[in-house]
């Protein structure tokens, strides 16, 4: 009895590291995702069965794609639909291929790099993408995945399931990008990733838990892809979301009240998370193919690195958001640049910038251009203009934590 | 002078009609000499579309939305999967003015 138990124990362990090695294996053996988690489960099954009788093979993984191979062909031999796509061959030289060679690492990793492009494909909406991502590339099941976007599960799976119709039916192929489009999909690949990590660090209340799983496991997609395509914007992702976490114990009280930068007590900030982070970020600046990720993992990275608040070295932060802005312009990075401006040369340089945006009409209704321009009138004693300003941002706000931080700073105010 | 005739259903009708009296159809105007080419369609959520902007392509999920935009054209190609066929279609020039949606095509089950 004992034996079995501990086999049943191995197969899970085998299961968990290698089931998604083995889907995207099997997704391009059999040339559709629901045939090949249908092969996947049937694959488990079989080695549950036999590994107790005959031992766990050397080579598990090329026996659960082996297996799970079999088992597909069978079952579309009996429905005797046997259509794959062209893309994965005839089946006749599928069928002779030795496993050992369609499961060695370098194969394996190809497949789980065309797994991610495949889930992360422009003709798919963004959230379709999202919830694929999860699904297939990290193995959520779709409950954990309605849970954490707060999403009714059928209407999760439904999406799921037209991705999947989709993916079939337009053809979408089954490959990593050419070298020339390539720096465009991964842009995709890498606003899912972010997309996920902010979903989960965002995350202020309720479900809390749960939606903090996202942003681990938003690293850990972060840190797959790294290690399959170790591009500068892939590190740059990876360290901003470590950098950016290596402060989650920080950046909220026990109340779930938020704590600002300046405020919040460092001896709390993930030291491992930081060097790691840091570390990331040094490699993407080498590589002199400097992306917006890496440039604002850079910024994260002089936050993280100075011992106290008056430490920070504004004159960098301000050079970084300045290459920044010729790399990626935009009204928010406007927006982050004045305010370091602001502790570099006093708020009112700031207030400057941040009026000058507003005098071009840009930001008028996104709740941090006030908040920040109301703390800066604040620091410069003019109250008036500070309390229009927070009353602006609180009426533009729908996160509670965020609602009673302005409240706190409206009433320190009336004092 | 050539015409083209556009199919319209309602996505729970898409397969009212059978197959095989489609497929009669297309043999039997074929055979008269007036057919220059038919196909089914995938139902609209395979549908994907292609905008050039600036000389760059952006590839969105489902159909053109713009009501504003009316069907001007049409071109049939043969494409090994979507992603050859979007490029395709960005080479289209009213990409660049509207919008090119493409659609697989259905094989009829005969």
């Amino acid at each position: 009895m004992t034996d079995i138990t501990d086999i049943s124990r191995t197969v899970e362990a085998i299961y968990e590291a290698e089931s998604r090695r083995v889907l995207a294996t099997l997704i391009r053996l059999l040339g559709d995702f629901d045939r090949a988690e249908e092969a996947l489960h049937d694959a488990v099954r079989a080695a549950l069965e036999q590994w107790p009788r005959d031992g766990v093979p050397a080579n598990p993984r090329a026996w659960l794609v082996s297996a799970g191979r079999f088992k597909a062909i069978d079952t579309m031999r009996r429905q005797k639909r046997f259509d794959p796509l062209e893309s994965i061959g005839d089946p006749a030289e599928v069928l002779s291929t030795d496993p050992l060679e369609w499961t060695d690492e370098e194969s394996v990793e190809d497949d789980r790099l065309r797994l991610v492009f495949t889930c992360c494909h422009p003709a798919l909406s963004p959230d379709a993408q999202i919830a694929l991502t999860l699904r297939e590339v990290c193995g959520l099941t779709t409950e954990e995945i309605a849970r954490a976007f707060l999403t009714p599960a059928p209407t999760l799976a439904q999406r799921i399931v037209r991705a999947k119709n989709k993916i079939r039916d337009a053809r979408i192929p089954y490959q990593v990008p050419q070298r020339d489009e390539l720096n465009e999909r991964l842009d995709a690949v890498l606003r899912v990733i972010y997309l996920v990590f902010n979903e989960g660090y965002a995350a202020s209340s309720g479900a809390s838990v749960v939606r903090h799983d996202l942003a681990s496991e938003a690293i850990r997609l972060g840190r797959l892809l790294v290690q399959l395509l170790p591009e500068p914007e892939a590190m740059g992702l990876l360290a901003l979301m470590l950098l950016h976490e290596s402060r989650r114990a920080a950046r909220m009280s026990a109340d779930g009240d938020i704590i600002l930068l300046e405020d919040q007590d460092r001896d709390l900030w993930d030291r491992t998370q930081i060097a790691e982070g840091v570390q990331l970020v040094e490699r993407a600046l080498r590589s002199r193919r400097v992306g917006p990720y890496a440039l604002q993992a850079a910024i994260a990275a002089l936050h993280a690195e100075a011992p106290a608040p008056a430490d920070t070295d504004w004159g960098e932060v301000v050079g970084l958001y300045d290459v920044l802005m010729r790399v990626e312009p935009s009204p928010v990075v406007e927006l982050n640049r004045a305010v370091a401006v602001a502790m570099r040369d006093g708020p009112a340089a700031g207030l400057a910038l941040i009026d000058a945006l507003i005098a071009r009409g840009e930001l008028k209704d996104y709740r941090l251009l006030h908040a920040a321009r109301a703390d800066l009138c604040r620091r410069l004693g003019r109250v008036d203009d500070a309390r229009t300003a927070y009353t602006r941002a609180l009426k533009l706000t729908r996160q509670e934590p965020e609602r009673r931080f302005i409240q706190r700073r409206l009433h320190e105010l009336s004092r | 002078m050539k015409y083209l005739c556009l199919v319209y259903l309602e996505s729970t009708k898409m397969r009212a009609v059978p197959d095989s009296e489609c497929m009669a159809c297309s043999v039997g105007l074929r055979d008269s000499g007036v057919l220059v080419a038919a196909e089914a369609l995938q139902p609209i959520e395979t549908a994907t579309t292609v905008r050039v902007r600036g000389g760059k392509a952006t590839i969105t999920d489902g159909p053109f939305a713009e009501t504003k935009e009316q069907l001007a054209g049409f071109y049939l190609v043969d494409a090994e999967n979507l992603d050859e066929a979007l490029e395709i279609a960005a080479k289209i020039p009213p990409a660049r003015e509207g919008s090119v949606e493409v659609r697989p095509v259905r094989q009829l089950d005969a």
